[in-house]
């Protein structure tokens, strides 16, 4: 009763108003916050790529739209990768294969990397990618759907869709199931 | 084994605090005089428990036992015993458990310290943090337990980041922490008080104790991030006004300012609410702060190890307590006697809040350039990003007059004073050291903002600081700490100004001039070591006379595999030499760096005498 009767005191105070309110507005933003994409997980479409994604190149620098790379073959592979991530050079042999089917081009984003290392990470491994792109600040991979490195994904290039996703390193029975995919799609 | 026992051991504390939290309300009730002997073997039975479950976990890191999740994430057979017992608190789960740890014992140390004081007083800051620790131990148990076990277990760990082998580093968190848990006891302590109608003279006596013990060790913590960042992550800096080091700036201002305020409370009786809200709002930063830092929230490199649920949970938290603290205050806010005694415009107390106001626009500087970016994603979906420019543009040019009233305040006498102290010595101090900026400036043709004015101010409070030395006007701790503080400004304004900075691309036996001295690449060798293998080079810089050698390392570690870049740092009181390496391609080319930066060791030297004018205060007798 007592906290009742000051409680309806409190109500009139509109210095104490002011503050609950704005605490609570606080409270709700930060919540917000720990759902944004760059976090967790975006909320769009994971299946289709965006279509106004656009990266700059590795090499000259140049802005290209992610979409017009998706053309020249039957399928796609986009690898999110860096060179100081570990599995990814794990991964790298199993890339240098699949560039060999050439029924699939392999685009490759390099993910808050700095360019100087991964230049020598490709020099030194080999460059399985026919085009490499950056994302220094890691934010466009987000928009991709990745929640970090490495990811694969393999894009049906007709439809633009993404077929299937692997997080974390490509090893053997990835890479055969990625051939599978591949052979009955085209059937 | 460990593993059970540190598990079994938080379970009973976690039954120790329900007890407690219980048990004091039911004092509280019944009004006794004093203290049950069940709320102190309750304690002490806690702080055990906790102790032995921290120790279970640095066991379980020395002896290497991989059933335990978080041992196998973080270490490796390999490592060195002492980071291996540093990697125990370098990662999520474990550091929490330090917080816990600290928590603890600080509630049994004010226990002990404060039985001359209110029995409900002492009650009821045990209540509150009761609350606290109870959040942290559920958030501990089943959000981050460290104590997981592996089946099959592992061989071998996955290491713990190189980047992180560091004694600095290894000893940074925990200072930290002492300051940041400090302010728990604050937090806890002014809600008792400001229910108990005991927000006085004899409160603030003995909070104040507190206050200081929490700045030095706030301090010191933050003294040891920054030397990290500049012994280690070799990017020719200490400060670099990134999030994380923000948010433990952002209490340091508030308890800065809550120190100073303490005294007034102390001395003259007044600005109670004031006090109270600032001891709100520095244990709700430190809490906020590592909600920004744990959850994830600032930063995305690593969401793999990020669980949402964590975050969610620290925010409620936080927000539970903040609401709690600001229904109480509100409630409870009119049992603070009005003091009517008057406050003149000219005295000691305007100038402490006159320090207050600058230290609250520092920190609303530093709190937006954080958590704005947060903020405009959420609502707009926009990313910025606020660099140094931003802090520097708006903390800058506040720091002149913020200089001069620290020059003019501690001579100040309370309740009432008139300006006609401010005599001519002072004038003729202030305008020579104005003119030896001026001509410093023109000498070395600097182009930097405010910077004769600065420069000025800077030499005028080192010059009467220097002064106050041989006057009894004020306490050896504020001297000390003021002094400090003057070497501070006028070491980082040089440091700034003439620093130097050289990159070139160079191979072995290659020479470079810059300015007048002479880099010189010497020599490579590749060295074997135990969890590493390493490149180093051996670099001479000379200016004609002196010749000095520099040998920087890049080690490439096996367990993550990662190359890190150790700069070779060559330190004299006058400057340092700096100088950095990169592996480029296999050319045979290096990326080099090298820098001359003056006065460094006495930004270091200025911040430990900041704080030696804290311990100082701390051990003083009580008049």
């Amino acid at each position: 009763m007592v906290l009742l009767v000051i409680l309806k005191k409190m109500i009139k105070n509109i210095k104490f108003i002011i503050i609950i309110l704005f605490s609570l507005f606080i409270f709700f933003i930060f919540l917000k916050g720990l759902e944004k994409p760059n976090n967790y997980f975006p909320e769009k479409n994971l299946n289709k790529i965006e279509t106004n994604l656009t990266f700059k190149k590795l090499y000259d620098q140049k802005e290209v739209l992610l979409l017009e790379l998706i053309n020249n073959n039957n399928f796609s592979i986009i690898n999110i990768w860096a060179s100081w991530c570990l599995p990814c050079r794990d991964e790298h042999i199993y890339l240098l294969n699949l560039k060999s089917t050439d029924k699939i081009n392999i685009i490759g984003i390099n993910y808050k990397d700095k360019k100087s290392n991964a230049v020598k990470f490709l020099s030194d491994l080999g460059n399985p990618y026919s085009e490499v792109l950056t994302d220094l600040d890691g934010t466009k991979s987000i928009e991709l759907g990745a929640i970090g490195v490495p990811e694969t994904y393999l894009v049906n290039n007709k439809n633009k869709e993404i077929l299937t996703k692997y997080i974390g390193p490509l090893d053997a029975v990835k890479f055969k199931e990625i051939l599978k995919i591949i052979e009955n799609e085209k059937n | 084994m460990s593993n059970q026992i540190g598990n079994y051991s938080l379970f009973i504390a976690l039954f120790a605090s329900i007890f407690l939290i219980f048990q004091s309300s039911n004092s509280i009730r019944s009004k006794s005089k004093n203290l049950d002997s069940k709320i102190f073997s309750a304690l002490s039975v806690q702080s055990l428990m906790v102790l032995i479950s921290f120790f279970s976990l640095i066991y379980a890191f020395i002896i290497s036992d991989f059933s335990n999740e978080t041992v196998y994430n973080n270490s490796h057979t390999t490592k060195p015993l002492f980071y291996k017992i540093s990697g125990s608190w370098g990662n999520h789960e474990g550091s929490l458990l330090l917080w816990l740890l600290v928590l603890t014992i600080f509630l049994f140390i004010f226990l002990i310290s404060s039985k001359k004081l209110l029995n409900k007083y002492r009650l009821l800051t045990i209540l509150f943090q009761e609350l606290i620790i109870i959040g942290f131990l559920i958030f501990i148990l089943f959000t981050s337990n460290p104590f997981l076990n592996l089946f099959p277990v592992p061989k071998e760990g996955t290491g713990l980041n190189p980047i992180l082998q560091d004694p600095a580093l290894a000893i940074h968190p925990p200072i930290l922490y002492l300051g940041y848990v400090g302010t728990s006891i604050i937090f806890s302590s002014s809600l008792a008080a400001l229910v108990c109608g005991m927000v006085n003279k004899i409160w603030a006596k003995h909070i104040k104790k507190w206050i200081v013990i929490s700045w030095i060790f706030l301090t010191i913590g933050i003294l040891l991030g920054s030397i990290w960042a500049y012994y280690e992550l070799g990017w020719g800096g200490f400060w670099f006004w990134d999030p994380v080091e923000n948010v433990s700036l952002m209490p340091w201002f508030c308890l800065t300012a809550l120190m100073h305020t303490i005294i007034v409370l102390e001395k003259r009786n007044i600005y109670q609410s004031w006090t109270i809200i600032l001891s709100i709002a520095t244990f709700s930063l430190s809490m906020g702060g590592t909600f920004l830092v744990r959850s994830g929230i600032l930063n995305s490199i690593h969401t793999f190890a990020n669980d949402p649920s964590r975050g969610i949970f620290i925010l409620c938290f936080l927000f539970v307590l903040v609401l709690l603290a600001i229904f109480i205050f509100f409630i409870f806010q009119k049992k603070i006697m009005k003091n009517l005694s008057k406050t003149f415009f000219v005295s000691k107390e305007t100038a402490i809040l006159i320090n207050n106001w600058f230290m609250m626009f520092f920190l609303s500087v530093v709190l937006i350039g954080t958590v704005y970016p947060i903020f405009l994603e959420v609502i707009n979906s926009s990313k910025i990003s606020i660099g140094p420019p931003f802090y520097q543009k708006l903390i800058v040019p506040f720091l002149i007059p913020f200089m001069l009233f620290m020059a003019v305040g501690p001579k100040l006498k309370w309740i009432k004073d008139n300006l006609s102290k401010i005599n001519l010595n002072q004038l003729v101090l202030l305008i020579l050291s104005i003119i030896v900026s001026y001509l410093l400036v023109k000498l070395y043709g600097v182009n930097y903002l405010f910077i004769i004015p600065l420069i000025g101010l800077g030499f005028f409070l080192f010059l009467l600081t220097i002064k106050d030395f041989f006057s009894k006007e004020s306490t050896l701790s504020q001297k000390i700490s003021h002094f400090g503080f003057s070497l501070f400004i006028l070491s980082i304004l040089f440091n700034g100004i003439f620093t130097k900075e050289f990159t070139s691309n160079m191979k072995v036996g290659d020479k470079r001039e810059f300015i007048n001295k002479t880099i010189k690449f010497e020599n490579l060798k590749i060295v074997e070591k135990n969890n590493y293998k390493s490149l180093v080079a051996n670099f001479s810089v000379s200016d004609g006379k002196d010749s000095i050698n520099l040998i920087p390392e890049v080690r490439i570690y096996n367990q993550p595999k990662t190359l890190t870049s150790e700069a070779d740092i060559n330190s004299t009181i006058y400057s340092d030499n700096f100088l950095v390496f990169n592996v480029i391609k296999d050319d045979g080319y290096y990326n080099v760096r090298y820098q001359y930066k003056p006065l460094m060791m006495w930004i270091w030297f200025s911040i430990i005498l900041i704080s030696a004018g804290g311990i100082i205060s701390y051990f003083k007798k009580d008049d």
